[in-house]
């Protein structure tokens, strides 16, 4: 077992570092490449803390779309696949919901600021 | 020292020329650079613009038009009055600056988030989604025969091409594959008409001021096809840069954007612009998976690039929208 403190802690205090201290001295193209990075710094402390369970739920709902188990990675290019011959399509009871959850699950960690994201996280309330 | 290239041979294509002064580079990989410069003159400062492959740099990837072909175009949308820079040189050998050409500077904005939200363009944003339309409908009715040399598309080809570049990743994207079945199921055969189609007719190739649009830029995807892709690719909410009920760039309607190119005296098959609207959609987050690629392969190694490919799941979530919209 690793020590403390956790990836997730060094990643955060290294943004913050960034964000508040170095940002406000750097102008420029270098200035647009920092915020850039510091987007960068904030997706990974986002994805170490949403993925382990979006990608459990994820390989879940793929086992009973697909009646198969295998690692995430094996279900989704077999989900690909059988979207890709047709023989699955949105007819197909659970479909539409497994891709929006899906997709809501990568935004999250992506781009939570993105327009679509948040208009769909609203109106699902 | 690009200033002195510049300058050596400048009285020959600008009468009365003495020199430059005041280059730019503004943008650009390692293939085409974009520079901004200033001729010296008698009569005072004349703004231009360098557009150029360096020596050694030719060959265009498949997709591009071609430098001379984009300077072309150019002036032919200047000469049939359309908001377009005037072309001042195209580059000979005896420049020395490699290919492309020379063109006047127009004054203006093209960062989105600037022209959705600074007052000076608080008049222009209610009237650029008919203005558009009305741009879009002269470009597409620029005469054939006056043409260059373009690569001709039709929806088949470009769901194939489109198709194969996803294919090239060999990273499984579900929702990519929902939209190919879409477009295919949906594929709306030859256009009837075929003309010039801009292909890149969005933000950040529009110059627009205070008083709307000034100048379109970057005929870099120029080919012949369907009309409609130009008025489908401007409405990709990637290019509505967080106003998304406002289907036009973020400034405005399909309604306006359609009446603009009507009054111009071209018809609008809403169709087919929505089929455009989703090929355009799925092609904008299969170029930011290849920018991905790019990344990692090694020649463009640089963060931007890599959290572009982090940007492919907008489009995902921007499909759903249209094709398996929630209730």
């Amino acid at each position: 077992m690793q020590d403390e403190p956790t990836p997730e802690e060094l990643i955060k205090a290294v943004a913050d570092f960034l964000r508040n201290d170095i940002a406000p001295v750097i102008s420029g193209h270098n200035a647009f490449k920092l915020r850039v990075s510091i987007n960068a710094l904030d997706l990974v402390t986002r994805q170490l803390a949403l993925e382990e369970g979006s990608n459990t739920a994820e390989a879940e709902r793929l086992s009973r779309l697909l009646g198969k188990q295998g690692s995430l990675t094996e279900l989704n290019r077999t989900l690909a696949d059988r979207i890709a011959k047709g023989e699955l399509d949105l007819q197909t009871p659970g479909l539409a919901d497994h891709l929006w959850q899906t997709t809501m699950d990568k935004l999250a960690v992506d781009q939570p600021n993105y327009a679509s994201y948040k208009r769909e996280l609203e109106s699902k309330r | 020292m690009i200033e002195e290239q510049l300058g050596r041979w400048v009285a020959s294509w600008c009468a009365g020329a003495i020199g430059v002064a005041n280059s730019l580079r503004l943008s650009g990989g390692a293939s085409q650079e974009t520079w901004s410069f200033d001729i010296m003159h008698p009569d005072g400062l004349i703004g231009a613009i360098l557009r150029r492959a360096p020596p050694g740099y030719g060959a265009s990837p498949t997709r591009a038009a071609g430098l001379d072909a984009e300077a072309t175009l150019m002036q032919l949308a200047h000469d049939a009055g359309l908001p377009s820079p005037r072309v001042m040189h195209v580059l000979t050998p005896q420049d020395e600056l490699g290919t492309g050409f020379i063109m006047q500077r127009v004054e203006g904005e093209t960062i989105a988030r600037k022209i959705l939200r600074d007052a000076q363009f608080a008049k222009a944003r209610p009237i650029l989604a008919r203005q558009l339309g009305k741009v879009a409908a002269g470009i597409h009715s620029l005469p054939a025969s006056k043409l260059p040399k373009l690569r001709q598309m039709t929806a088949t080809k470009e769901i194939a091409d489109v198709e194969r570049e996803y294919r090239s990743f060999g990273w499984p994207r579900p929702v990519f594959e929902l939209a190919l079945r879409w477009l295919r199921e949906r594929d709306p055969g030859p256009s009837d008409e075929v003309t010039l189609v801009h292909g890149d007719f969005r933000h950040g190739n529009l110059i627009i001021g205070p008083d709307g649009v000034r100048a379109v830029l970057d005929w870099e995807l120029a080919h012949l096809g369907d009309p409609m892709e130009d008025l489908g690719w401007i409405c990709v909410n990637s290019w509505r840069f967080g106003e998304i009920d406002k289907p036009v760039g973020g400034f405005g309607s399909r309604e306006e954007l359609f009446a603009g190119y009507e009054a111009a005296g071209r018809r609008v098959d809403p169709d087919r612009v929505m089929f455009w609207e989703v090929m355009g959609t799925l092609r904008w987050g299969v170029m930011c998976c290849g920018m991905m690629q790019r990344f990692r392969s090694g020649p463009e190694h640089s963060v931007e690039r890599a959290m572009i490919g982090r940007r492919s799941s907008e489009t995902e979530i921007d499909l759903l929208r249209l094709l398996v919209p929630r209730a």
